[in-house]
Formats: C-alpha cells, sequence, structure tokens
C-alpha cells in the first residue's frame, strides 16, 4: 500500500489504462508537450507518442466534439479540459450530443468517454477561473458525474468510468491536487452512482463531496475529540446520485449538514436537502442546513475569497448550530 | 462545372445585396451551365439515380402529407429541389464509410441505403424505425449503412464527423467520413473549431455544404461575409470546391474525386453543392419571406424534372421507361406508409430503456407523478 498524492494516482491510473487499452488516448490543451496544466500527464507524451497523446488547439467545443466522434466509433478517449470554466464553451457537444446520442438513436450508439476537469476556487483565480458548476452536468439525464474526493477514489472513479460505457464528467478539485492518501495497488473500480459513508456515527450526518468531504471528514475528527458521533457522506457520484445512502444515515441521525463548494440558490445541495425531506422528513429533528459559497462571483482579494468559500470552521458552526437547534448534550 | 478555392475569381461582381431575397454574385448563375454530360457514367448508374431522386421526392412529398394528417410530428424539414445534391453524395460513399448529416436528412438516410419502411416509422414515431421511434425527422441513425447520425444542432455534427475521422484515423482504416451541413451552418464556431483540426490532424473527412442560400429566412448574404462558402476552405489549407448541386453527375464526380482522395492520403476537404429549397425551411414554414423571382427560380431549378428529361432527350429513358420507375417508386413509397402505420408504437414501459449505455446503481426512474421515496 502506498501513500500518494491525488494528482499521483490520477497520472499512475491513466498511463495503467492506456497500457492495457490500446482504444484509450488522451486529448485536450498542454496535455502533451506542456506536460498538463497540472501536470497529470506529464511523462505521457513521451511514453505513448502523439498518437495517444494529442495536443489541440484551444477550441474547446471542436476536440471535445471530435472525441465524442471518436468514441462513437468504439475509442475511449480521456479528454482534459483545463478547468472546468472552459468546458462551457464545449457546453453543447457534452449535453447535447455525448449525453443524447445513446437514447436518441434507440440505443444504437454510445459515447464511452471520460471529460476530467478539475473546478473550485481558492487559488486567488477571480471569478472566471474558480468556478464549481459541476451541477450544470449532474441535472443532464445520460451524463454520469463523479466527483472523487480522495487518492484512492480517484484511482477507483477513474478506472470505473474508463470502464463504462457513457460520457462520464470527473470532476477534479485545483486544492485536492496535492493531498495525499493511501491507494491501495490492487484497488478495484468503484461503483458509480454509490456514496460512501466515510466516518460512521450517530449524532448528526455530513454530507459532501469532492474538497467538502474532506473537510467534512476532517470537522468530524474535530467532534470526535469533543464526544460528537459525526456520520460523513462523500457523494462520490453526483449523477446518478445515491439517495438511500443518505436518507438512511439522516434516518438513523435525525439531522444533516450539507457542505457544498457551489453557491446555494439551485445547488447540489438543494437536490440532497429536497431528497432528505423526500426520504426521512419524519425522522428530522431540526431544520438540514447547507453550507455553500457565498453567492458572488468569486472575488480576486484574498479575505473576500476566503470570505466567500466554505471551510472547517463556518461548517464546524453550522453543526454546532444544528446541534444546538436538537438540544444534543455533549 | 466545378469551381476551385484555388482558381476561383475574386467574390461577388458588383453587388452582393446582403439583404436581398435574390441570390446575388456572378458565380451563382454559372452553376447552371454545362451541365455533366451525362455519358459519363453507364446508363444504368443514370436510371438508377433517377430512381433514387424520384425516390426521395415521393417519398418527402408523403413526410408531408403524413405531418398533415399528424402521423408525422414534431419538426419535418425536408429535401425537396436537393435530391440530385443528395443521391451524387451519396452514391460516392461505400457502404461502409460515414456519413453525419444535419436535421434535414431524410433523402440521405434513404440514399445511403436505410429502407423507405424505417425511414417513415421513424417520422411515424414506431419502434421499427431507423432509432426506434427516439429520434424523429431529425435523429435517424444506422450502423449497418454507416448513417452516424442527424442532428438537430446547427453545427454540431461537424465536430463529432471530426472525430470519427480521427477514430479512422487512429486505427488505420480506409474509410472515409462526409459531413454534410447547410450554409448557415459555416457561421457557427464548430464548424471553424473542426475545419482546423482536421486540417491539423489531417483526418479523411469531406465538409459538405449545401448551399440553399437560405438557413430559415436569412440568406447566406446577410449571414455569411464570404458568400462564396467554399473559400472558406483556403483559411485551413483546405481543398475547397463549388459544384452545381441540382447535377446529380456533377455531384458525383466531384465527391467521388474529394472521398477517394481523402481515403488515399486522409486529406479533409470542403465540397459546396450549390443547391434550391423548393418549399419552406419545414413543413409548416410558408416561405414567405422569399420573393417570388426566388420561388420561381427554385420552382424552375426542379432537379428531378429536369434530369428525366436530360434523361429522355439522350435516349438513356423513354417515356415508358421513365413512368415505369414512376410507377415503381410510388408503390415503395406506399409500401414504406404502410409499413410504419402497421408498425407498433413504443411501450411507456421502455422508457427507462436507452438512457445510460451502462447501467448503474440509484438510476431514477421515476415517472412524473411518482414519489422520490
Ligand atoms: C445552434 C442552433 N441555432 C439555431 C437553430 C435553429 N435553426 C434550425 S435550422 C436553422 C437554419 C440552418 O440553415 P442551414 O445551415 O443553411 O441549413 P438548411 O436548413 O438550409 O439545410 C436554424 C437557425 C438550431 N437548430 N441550432
Amino acid at each position: 500500500m502506498a501513500v500518494i498524492t491525488y494528482r499521483q494516482a490520477l497520472h499512475d491510473t491513466l498511463r495503467e489504462e492506456m497500457l492495457s487499452d490500446e482504444n484509450v488516448f488522451l486529448i485536450g490543451e498542454e496535455i502533451g508537450v506542456f506536460e498538463g496544466s497540472y501536470k497529470i500527464t506529464a511523462g505521457l507524451l513521451e511514453e505513448f507518442g502523439e498518437k495517444r497523446v494529442r495536443d489541440t488547439p484551444i477550441a474547446e467545443e471542436g476536440f471535445v466534439g471530435a472525441a465524442v466522434g471518436a468514441a462513437m466509433l468504439g475509442l475511449r478517449p480521456v479528454v482534459e479540459l483545463m478547468t472546468i470554466n472552459f468546458s462551457l464553451l464545449a457546453l453543447d457537444q457534452i449535453v447535447n450530443h455525448a449525453a443524447k446520442i445513446y437514447g436518441m438513436f434507440g440505443g444504437q450508439s454510445n459515447a464511452p468517454m471520460v471529460l476530467r476537469t478539475p473546478g473550485g476556487g481558492g487559488q486567488q483565480l477571480g471569478a472566471t477561473h474558480s468556478q464549481n458548476i459541476e451541477l450544470y452536468y449532474a441535472f443532464v439525464p445520460g451524463l454520469k458525474v463523479v466527483a472523487p474526493s480522495t487518492p484512492a477514489d480517484a484511482r477507483a472513479l477513474l478506472k470505473a468510468s474508463l470502464a463504462d460505457n457513457d460520457p462520464v464528467l470527473f470532476l477534479e478539485n485545483l486544492a485536492l491536487y496535492n493531498t495525499k492518501g493511501e491507494v491501495p495497488d490492487d484497488m478495484p473500480p468503484a461503483e458509480i452512482g454509490r456514496a460512501g459513508v466515510t466516518r460512521t456515527g450517530s449524532d448528526i450526518t455530513i454530507i459532501g463531496y469532492s474538497r467538502m468531504a474532506t473537510v467534512a471528514t476532517q470537522v468530524a475528527d474535530q467532534l470526535g475529540e469533543e464526544g460528537i458521533s459525526a456520520e460523513v457522506i462523500d457523494l462520490r457520484s453526483l449523477r446518478p446520485l445515491d439517495r438511500e445512502t443518505l436518507v438512511e444515515s439522516v434516518r438513523k441521525t435525525g439531522c444533516a449538514v450539507i457542505a457544498e463548494d457551489d453557491w446555494l440558490t439551485y445547488g447540489i445541495g438543494a437536490e440532497i436537502a429536497a431528497s432528505i425531506s423526500d426520504g426521512a422528513f419524519d425522522y428530522l429533528d431540526a431544520p438540514v442546513r447547507r453550507v455553500a459559497a457565498a453567492e458572488v462571483p468569486l472575488p480576486y482579494a484574498k479575505p473576500l475569497e476566503r470570505a466567500a468559500l466554505p471551510s472547517a470552521e463556518s461548517l464546524n458552526a453550522a453543526v454546532r448550530q444544528t446541534l444546538d437547534a436538537v438540544g444534543h448534550r455533549r | 462545372m466545378a469551381e476551385t478555392a484555388t482558381r476561383s475569381k475574386p467574390a461577388g461582381s458588383g453587388s452582393k445585396g446582403r439583404r436581398g431575397g435574390t441570390r446575388s454574385g456572378g458565380s451563382r448563375s454559372q452553376q447552371s451551365q454545362g451541365k455533366t454530360a451525362p455519358q459519363a457514367e453507364s446508363p444504368e448508374t443514370l436510371r438508377d439515380y433517377f430512381r433514387q431522386m424520384s425516390l426521395i421526392r415521393r417519398f418527402e412529398e408523403r413526410a408531408a402529407q403524413g405531418y398533415t394528417q399528424a402521423k408525422v410530428g414534431g419538426y419535418c424539414h425536408l429535401n425537396l429541389g436537393e435530391e440530385a445534391t443528395v443521391v451524387g453524395l451519396m452514391s460516392a460513399l461505400r457502404r461502409s464509410d460515414y456519413l453525419f448529416t444535419n436535421y434535414r436528412e431524410h433523402g440521405y438516410a434513404i440514399a445511403k441505403g436505410i429502407e423507405p419502411g424505417k425511414v417513415m416509422a421513424e417520422l411515424y414515431g414506431r419502434t421499427t424505425g431507423t432509432s426506434k421511434g427516439l429520434g424523429g425527422s431529425m435523429h435517424m441513425f444506422d450502423t449497418e449503412v454507416g448513417l452516424l447520425g442527424g442532428y438537430g444542432i446547427v453545427g454540431g455534427q461537424v465536430p463529432l464527423a471530426t472525430g470519427a475521422a480521427l477514430a479512422i484515423d487512429y486505427r488505420g482504416g480506409d474509410e472515409v467520413v462526409m459531413c454534410q451541413m447547410g450554409d448557415g451552418t459555416t457561421n457557427i464556431g464548430a464548424f471553424h473549431e473542426s475545419m482546423n483540426i482536421a486540417a491539423l490532424w489531417n483526418l479523411p473527412v469531406v465538409f459538405v455544404v449545401i448551399n440553399n442560400y437560405l438557413g430559415m429566412g436569412t440568406t447566406v448574404e446577410m449571414s455569411s461575409a464570404e458568400s462564396e462558402l467554399y473559400k472558406r476552405a483556403v483559411a485551413y489549407r483546405m481543398h475547397g470546391e463549388r459544384v452545381d448541386g441540382n447535377d446529380v453527375v456533377a455531384v458525383r464526380e466531384a465527391a467521388g474525386r474529394l472521398v477517394e482522395h481523402a481515403r488515399k492520403t486522409g486529406e479533409p476537404a470542403m465540397l459546396e453543392a450549390v443547391s434550391h429549397r423548393m418549399k419552406g425551411h419545414s413543413v409548416v414554414d410558408p416561405a414567405k419571406y422569399r420573393n417570388s423571382e426566388d420561388a420561381e427560380a427554385a420552382r424552375e431549378a426542379d432537379p428531378v424534372a429536369a434530369f428525366r428529361e436530360q434523361l429522355v432527350s439522350a435516349n438513356v429513358l423513354d417515356e415508358d421507361g421513365a413512368a415505369e420507375i414512376e410507377r415503381a417508386v410510388q408503390a415503395d413509397v406506399d409500401a414504406a406508409v404502410a409499413f410504419a402505420d402497421d408498425s407498433p408504437h413504443p411501450d411507456p414501459a421502455t422508457l427507462f430503456d436507452y438512457t445510460y449505455a451502462t447501467p448503474v446503481a440509484n438510476d431514477s426512474r421515476r415517472l412524473p407523478a411518482d414519489p422520490v421515496f
């Protein structure tokens, strides 16, 4: 068992998949000669050549669409979209084409491809480079959207995404690339559509995904030291959404806080809160709370950016408020 | 006669009539001169072109009728007036070559080799249709004949076609991809991104622009700064060519040449076929924006009638022979309609069958009134 970074887990898994399947190839901006904006693809051009590691012009719609077309003929493209912000230029190809090809042609064709892209703020990159807009994709039937939060998940979900016959948007997060974790050598692929219970507990359920799932785990550990038993659910898959696991947990704990890096209004937390209302209303001892980003174009200035994004402190505070509301005794 | 991007004269002789409803530009009128001699191909081939063109004409008339009877729903864009282009292009492809089209695709589906009954059944939304009734008029598909789909987003098919050519190149196959689109499509970003990528990577794709000079109600002069569209190829160091789309043999010749070149060298190319749309944009469009001069020109250019006359005067076909083909075609279309009419509608129980190719845990199968839990 090795302790490696999230970045390394992605790199190693990509390399392995390329070695085991001729049809897997990488396509995107600056992934070859430049070795990737975030260096996930470092060394792969040298090892696999231009056919398998294809640098593209700055033409998101053109190369994402080309990957869809190639996937229709049975190749397994792994597209790197430099950041999720630029995926908007390829929205038509992702939403109107990749996601629809299987359904609208009556199951005769499909687009088995992985769209890897980092999202998230906190790096002082300003409003257009710091967004969490995975919701746009999680809304669309026909797409699958996964969001690994640990190096082990990154590996297991990337394997699952590459084995899948549908287009998968694979959400990474800039803040996670350097995080470390244990990654077993012979990890089986994850199951897309299953959430993970990363901490078990009985007092409160905290639900998060991607960066906020790791923050939730941190907060649960802090609370544990004070004798508060928090259960943490990492969604892992935003579509399909594993409502059963989160509802089951809330039925047990009686209250929930949702931690999300995206905006509150219409956000992923809204869907989760609704799901809890659908499946665990009678079990709730307090309203479901949501800790989400402030609803502003993310500012550059550090104190403002920090104020806008959810953190361990803000999540911790929200959990305590909920526990106070249910009269939890420490 | 074909014009090529490398040999072209400067654009627009005099007034360009940006807002005009008429077809301007000297080169347009040149297209009607000098139809390719029918002798260039065997009499059987020419008779078969006529049969296919007549079949598509009759099929489209029946599709329009089906629409007014509410048997065909949604949008319904017809190939009326573009039959020579459709048949000329499709005859240049092998069965194993791939085709991507826009939403004006019934004729292409038939000419690529799909049974007219399957095409009509798709219009009728039946399980026997080209996409099991899930696609409709704009989304036909058939792996068997290499039709990789009709697409309803203007230009959406262009990156896909480029990607299919990438897959061919990746595997070292000798198939070619043809990507059909209208004149209005050449102003979409995806068109330019894809032309550039195809040229950069040397992909075997032939981009075919059907210039019927209208995108809905917008003329090519209103929408394209360079309305001689084949010239756009120059910007991508690609071979571009313009051909008279009313001349099936000329289209066949030009398309065949470009397709075979792409097959041999992997080089992409662009072909502009200048054609006419006889009716409105779709069945429900009365085309009031069209001036009478232009509507008259479209009627006069009727490629099916013109080709019939040409074949008869060249003794490739006599009146009886032509009438016999027309009767057979009529019978084919009647049979297609009967097949569609007799085919089952999809069972609502199959609603969730085609959302995901790899089934997943927790895939929602909720119907509108169902509770979530
Ligand atoms: C991206 C997009 N914008 C607008 C439309 C609506 N629309 C459908 S067809 C059409 C005209 C396209 O004209 P052209 O490419 O010349 O094709 P033609 O209809 O002549 O075959 C428009 C504007 C669309 N389907 N997709």
